[in-house]
């Protein structure tokens, strides 16, 4: 049975490794100094849908993303590694979007795909770390779910059979599909890219990424090779009603900001002598700090 | 109607952890908005071995639903028992775990009434709000406070217009503190089939292996973390002395793991557990940023360290300069002489 697989997958800047540039001086994140890459989870999430593809010959991979036009990266990077093709939705009308409403946009576009056998995607994202959006398609689309996934073991005639990790342990679960599943970190590392595949699709774009003065290089290949031109969604194409998407459609707003630095607190500065370890030790119990 | 709901998470007929905790915050955020404090506990044979103790937090009413099909939890039952009787109940705030089952169940509840979810809260407050687009004022509503990006910046956000306002909270962030050990609530076992389709049974559990975890490290009120500084194994001991005494508990940087100094489930830091307990005692720790993002949200730090420019002395609130091997034994012996 030829699965249609659509993997969802997000752009993020790199926050695990964050150096000491990453704050500016003033107490804002250093967009600069994060790179923009593929959301780890979601890579997981991609070697799962590739290892069904290849078991199940017929089987179609689409990477689904949401971002500004470079977040095309994402759609480049899984096609570089065996997805069949990719949908990027973007639309200035989509920005600002909390995790609603951007699981209302992308079961959107997973609507207009059309109702894929398997909706897969990474646990979460690592510069939100809600793990919030794949759950919230899931109910958009009235799908199973099964989240925290680590191995998927088979797809036999319709049902899938899956362990994924709970609090202190492990489950193994059953279920028929359509279904949403969301996998963790530990899942098997994503494959590397192919040199074929990177030789194939290393132009693609989508159309916001075209220069705007006309001057695309080898303008004459995106005619020849279709494949090399990246599908792009805005709200409308998706047939989006613009009260759900967005700044607009987000029933969660942030009211306040706090920048943490590593601001020198004012420390108190002991030695070890007796007297002064004794009277640390009181000063913690009177405040109940300790005891 | 407009009350605070929270989801109590069931381990077979153990109410978790978190949950309790969650019903302390529930009961104070309820008494602050002068509304009543509910529960929900699904579930299989629940009834008659969970109701006293979740009630004791404070619950003004407690709904049972008992299904041998409720346990283990999978996704789709247990959201339409939230979502169906939030359509029916009309909570303002629905609070639940940070957990596997709360993040998987949080968001579908969330998706399905169209409202704001807020994931891994570190503070619940109430307070007003004033949308400046808008110029609409509210009052009372539910800050929730995480942090994000990385753990760079602290969030406060608030859901002004959709309802139930939701919010997922990591255990140990929250103190468990019951009211009274017999709280005089309303317990009403609902019917199940009112409320989940049979449709929704579709996700089966074939087999499931769950270990107690063989440290409370990540609900801890105060830890004792050694470092590369420690030194040994046999120093390390020193340490889970003090832990057994101030009733808290032992952990690491990742140097002193590598070092082969204590085990690897100790480890505190960005690929360690994350602790926010309300001391940390760094021993030996000098401080790398990996290991402070899994410890800066403590509240008193305290550091002894024979370098008295290690970097975490710039975020200790106490930096003792000393070694282990003397200053621990001194703090040993000076609280258990002043702490009766």
């Amino acid at each position: 049975m030829s699965l249609k697989i659509v993997v969802l997958a997000k752009q993020v800047p790199d926050t695990r490794n964050v150096g000491k540039d990453a704050m500016t001086p003033e107490g804002t994140v250093n967009r600069a100094a994060l790179p923009a890459i593929f959301n780890p989870e979601d890579l997981n999430a991609l070697e799962q849908a590739l290892r069904l593809k290849d078991q199940h010959p017929g089987s179609t991979v689409t990477i689904l993303t949401m971002g500004p036009p470079r977040a095309t990266d994402v759609i480049r990077e899984g096609l570089f590694r065996g997805a069949d093709d990719g949908v990027l939705l973007t639309d200035r009308a989509f920005a600002g979007a909390d995790t609603l409403a951007t699981s209302y946009a992308l079961s959107q576009a997973i609507k207009k795909i059309g109702m894929p056998d398997i909706v897969i995607g990474g646990r979460q994202a690592i510069d939100g770390d809600t793990a919030q959006v794949g759950p919230q398609v899931a109910q958009k689309l009235d799908l199973n779910q099964v989240t925290y996934v680590t191995t998927i073991e088979s797809v036999t005639d319709g049902v899938i059979t899956l362990v994924r990790t709970i609090d202190g342990g492990i489950e193994r679960v059953q279920a028929p599909l359509p279904i949403l599943l969301t996998v963790n970190g530990n899942a098997a590392p994503c494959r590397p890219r192919n040199a074929k595949l990177v030789m194939k699709y290393k132009r693609a774009l989508a159309p916001m990424e075209r220069p705007a003065d006309g001057t695309l290089p080898y303008a004459e290949e995106y005619d020849k090779k279709p494949y090399l031109n990246v599908t792009q969604w805005s709200v409308a194409d998706v047939d989006g009603d613009l009260a759900q998407c967005g700044l607009a459609g987000s029933p969660t707003k942030v009211k306040a900001v706090q920048n943490i630095v590593f601001k020198a607190k004012e420390s108190k500065r002991l030695t070890a002598a007796d007297a002064e370890i004794e009277g640390l030790m009181k000063e913690l119990l009177e405040s109940h700090t300790i005891g | 109607m407009n009350n605070v709901f929270v989801y109590c998470e069931i381990d077979k007929y153990t109410i978790e952890e978190v949950s309790c905790e969650l019903l302390t915050k529930g009961r104070k955020l309820a008494n602050e908005l002068g509304v009543q404090l509910e529960a929900i506990a699904a579930g299989h044979g629940i009834t008659g071995k969970v109701e006293k103790e979740i009630l004791s937090y404070g619950v003004d009413k407690l709904h049972v639903f008992d299904d041998e099909r409720l346990y283990p939890y999978t996704s789709k039952p247990h959201t339409s028992i939230l979502v169906n009787l939030f359509k029916q109940e009309q909570p303002q705030i629905c609070l639940m775990g940070a957990t596997v089952i709360g993040r998987d169940l949080g968001p579908r509840v969330s998706s399905s009434l169209h409202s704001g979810l807020t994931a891994d809260c570190t503070s619940l407050e109430i307070g007003d709000y004033d949308d400046r687009k808008s110029g609409k004022h509210y009052e009372g509503l539910l800050y929730q406070i995480r942090p994000a990006f990385g753990g760079n910046i602290v969030a406060t956000i608030v859901n002004p217009d959709n309802r139930p306002q939701m919010a997922t909270v990591r255990s140990g962030v929250m103190k468990a503190e019951k009211v009274a050990e017999y709280y005089n609530g309303e317990i009403i076992y609902q019917e199940v089939a009112k409320f989940v389709p049979d449709t929704d049974y579709v996700v089966k559990v074939l087999e499931r292996h769950v270990e107690k975890a063989n440290n409370n490290l990540k609900g801890a009120p105060i830890v004792v973390a050694g470092g590369y500084g420690v030194g040994s194994k046999e120093n390390f001991d020193l340490l889970r002395k003090l832990a057994d005494e101030l009733h808290g508990e032992v952990g690491a940087s990742r140097a002193a793991v590598d070092a082969g100094f204590c085990e690897h489930d100790l480890q505190i830091g960005q690929t360690g557990v994350t602790v926010r307990p309300k001391v940390y005692i760094a021993c030996g720790i000098s401080g790398a940023i990996q290991h402070v993002a899994g410890m800066r949200e403590s509240g008193i730090v305290i550091s002894i360290n024979t370098d008295p420019d290690a970097p975490i002395n710039q975020i200790a609130d106490y930096v003792i300069t000393g070694s282990v091997e003397e200053v621990i034994p001194k703090m040993i012996k000076y609280y258990k002489e002043n702490s009766k």
